[in-house]
């Protein structure tokens, strides 16, 4: 190169071009800098032998580590897996109906079912499963289906109404105004003798008799309800779909039916177990009574209704 | 020509410096993007996919004409805390017929890449009108206008017509029974067998508790009621072809 000199001010070489004067020093790159350098492209060597990098006919090249973002998340699974093993083992050895029987054991299985339940039921049954209209609170001790370990287990595991799911909890409740089973004027009646059964309305006649027409067979005759149906009882303060006389002609009109997702496909048995100990300790758990499900009340008319909805 | 020498000729030059700038970046986006065209793994073959019906493209559309896609993703990354809640990580075949695919990038709310199923229709349609009535510390904006306005079925077969051209597999008689498919969807009372021949694992009823109706609510309900629900990620045939994927190639020897 023409025109390179030392530059005497400063001692550093200069490039060797110059403009009308101006002249540029040829500064070396700092040490640090060039061996943070070499020490990337050291890097990125080892980087691409050890990981998965070069595309090449049917793949990358899959590196020495033989590392992938799924194999990693399996293996941490499994590693999980291996941690939960013996409460896993030890849960699914006792049938459900047993396990309070540990104490130890139980508070395990409720631990690991509020787990399970933030990440499953909360959307419905709310963060503090005290659920929402058309949805139901499990703190309190009215329960639809019953409320005993073993019942709560058979719920959660087989769901309610779901479409084509068999041993699903089943049963509807008819829209009576809107399939024009009963007129505006015998909904009315009859809200009047629902609102009667927990003392807010004086008792209508008409609506008695309308009850024990069409009512009954799910709800029994006092309105108590019928577990084996998910017959809701009628007689005290707690309303799925609301306690004003508005909501209760609205759901004689339309007949909503709740329904929920059966987790056997989703999830295993033993968080299934989990869960039920979970919804159980929340307050209104009931005993578990040899040999069938609590079904308090179970008239036989019940089965009947059930055969024709 | 020292090597300086050449380098002045390429500063001094700006056609020269362009074209070789170009050139430069292009090596490393070739190298990035171009074998995702060849190599096997870029979608997997998974049984089980198969294109939108067209009362779900039709939710979709309303789902992407809402925005949905601006606070939920629709991907499950392969980590323990996305797949412990959202279900299996989402698979690239899963998507192999979204256009657009709504992976999204930010999660105001919820992943939905599994939430078909989940849920029950009713808890969607509450949801989805007043989502602070399910989930009171939601901040999701309420759509309950979507369950009194029509479905706008004026176009269903051009749209599956210009999916196809995209390279969506429709046949002449999926796009000939458009507008058949999808009101008899979500008509309970209508013959759904074709349907369901064409389309497997397609769900068949009134969607928004309303069946008199064909509302943009039943669209969206049906749509979100498929996500992630055709391949079935936990079958055997399925499991072994994800293992032998991530299994280390290098170990063959």
């Amino acid at each position: 190169m023409a025109n390179r000199r030392i530059d005497e001010p400063t001692g550093t070489e200069t490039v060797g071009h110059e403009w009308d004067g101006i002249e540029e020093l040829n500064t070396p790159l700092p040490r640090w800098w060039l061996l943070t350098f070499y020490a990337c492209i050291v890097f990125a060597i080892g980087y691409v032998v050890a990981y998965p990098a070069i595309p090449l006919l049917h793949g990358a090249t899959p590196g020495l580590l033989g590392w992938s973002s799924r194999g990693d998340l399996a293996q941490e699974l499994a590693h999980e897996r291996h941690h939960r093993e013996g409460v896993y083992a030890a849960l699914a050895r006792v049938p459900i109906e047993r396990l309070p029987e540990d104490d130890a054991r139980m508070r395990m299985a409720v631990a690991g079912g509020r787990a399970a339940f933030k990440v499953n039921c909360v959307q419905c049954h709310g963060a503090g499963a005290a659920g929402s209209e058309g949805f139901p609170n499990l703190n309190d001790d009215d329960w639809l289906w019953g409320g005993d370990l073993k019942t709560i287990e058979y719920t959660i595991t087989h769901g309610v109404r779901v479409p084509g799911a068999a041993g699903t909890r089943m049963s509807q409740m008819p829209a009576f105004g809107r399939d024009g089973l009963l007129t505006d004027t015998q909904i009315g009646q009859l809200a009047s003798h629902v609102l009667s059964l927990s003392g807010k309305e004086a008792d209508d006649p008409a609506g008695a008799k309308l009850f024990a027409d069409n009512c009954a067979v799910c709800h029994g005759p006092a309105g108590r309800g019928n577990r084996q149906l998910g017959a809701p009882n009628l007689t005290d303060a707690v309303w799925l779909y609301g306690r004003s006389r508005d909501e209760i002609v609205r759901q004689i009109t339309e007949g909503r039916n709740g329904e929920m997702p059966a987790w056997a496909g989703r999830l295993d048995p033993v968080t299934i177990k989990m869960l039920a100990a979970y919804v159980h300790s929340l307050g209104g758990g009931e005993d578990f009574v040899e040999p069938a499900p609590a079904s308090t009340t179970a008239p036989a008319a019940g089965a009947a209704a059930n055969a024709a909805p | 020509m020292s090597m300086t020498e050449r380098h002045k000729k390429l500063e001094r030059n700006i056609t020269l410096l362009a074209v070789a700038a170009l050139v430069t970046v292009a090596i490393g986006g070739i190298v990035e993007i171009v074998p995702l065209f060849w190599i096997d793994n870029t979608v997997e073959k998974v049984e089980g996919m198969r294109p939108y019906s067209p009362l779900e493209q039709a939710g979709r559309d309303i789902y992407i004409r809402e925005g949905c896609y601006a606070c939920h993703s629709q991907m499950i990354r392969p980590f323990r805390d996305e797949v412990e809640r959202y279900g299996h990580y989402s698979l690239s075949a899963e998507s192999m017929y979204d256009h657009p695919f709504q992976w999204g990038s930010k999660r105001t709310g919820p992943d939905l890449a599994r939430v078909g199923g989940r849920y029950s229709d009713q808890w969607h349609v509450q949801h989805l009108k007043n989502p602070q009535s399910v989930v009171p510390q939601s901040v999701m904006p309420q759509y309950g206008f979507l369950a009194d306005t029509d479905l706008d079925t004026n176009y269903i077969d051009e749209k599956l017509v210009a999916l196809q051209r995209v390279g969506v597999p429709y046949t002449s008689k999926d796009i000939a029974d458009a507008l058949i498919d999808l009101k008899a969807q979500a008509d309970p009372n209508a013959d759904a067998s074709d349907l369901l021949k064409r389309y497997p694992k397609a769900q068949h009823r009134d969607f928004d508790g309303n069946p008199n109706r064909l509302t943009e609510m039943d669209a969206l309900v049906a749509y979100l009621q498929m996500l992630g629900t055709l391949v079935d990620v936990n079958a055997p045939a399925a499991q072994e072809q994800l293992a032998s994927e991530h299994e280390p190639k290098g170990e063959r020897k």
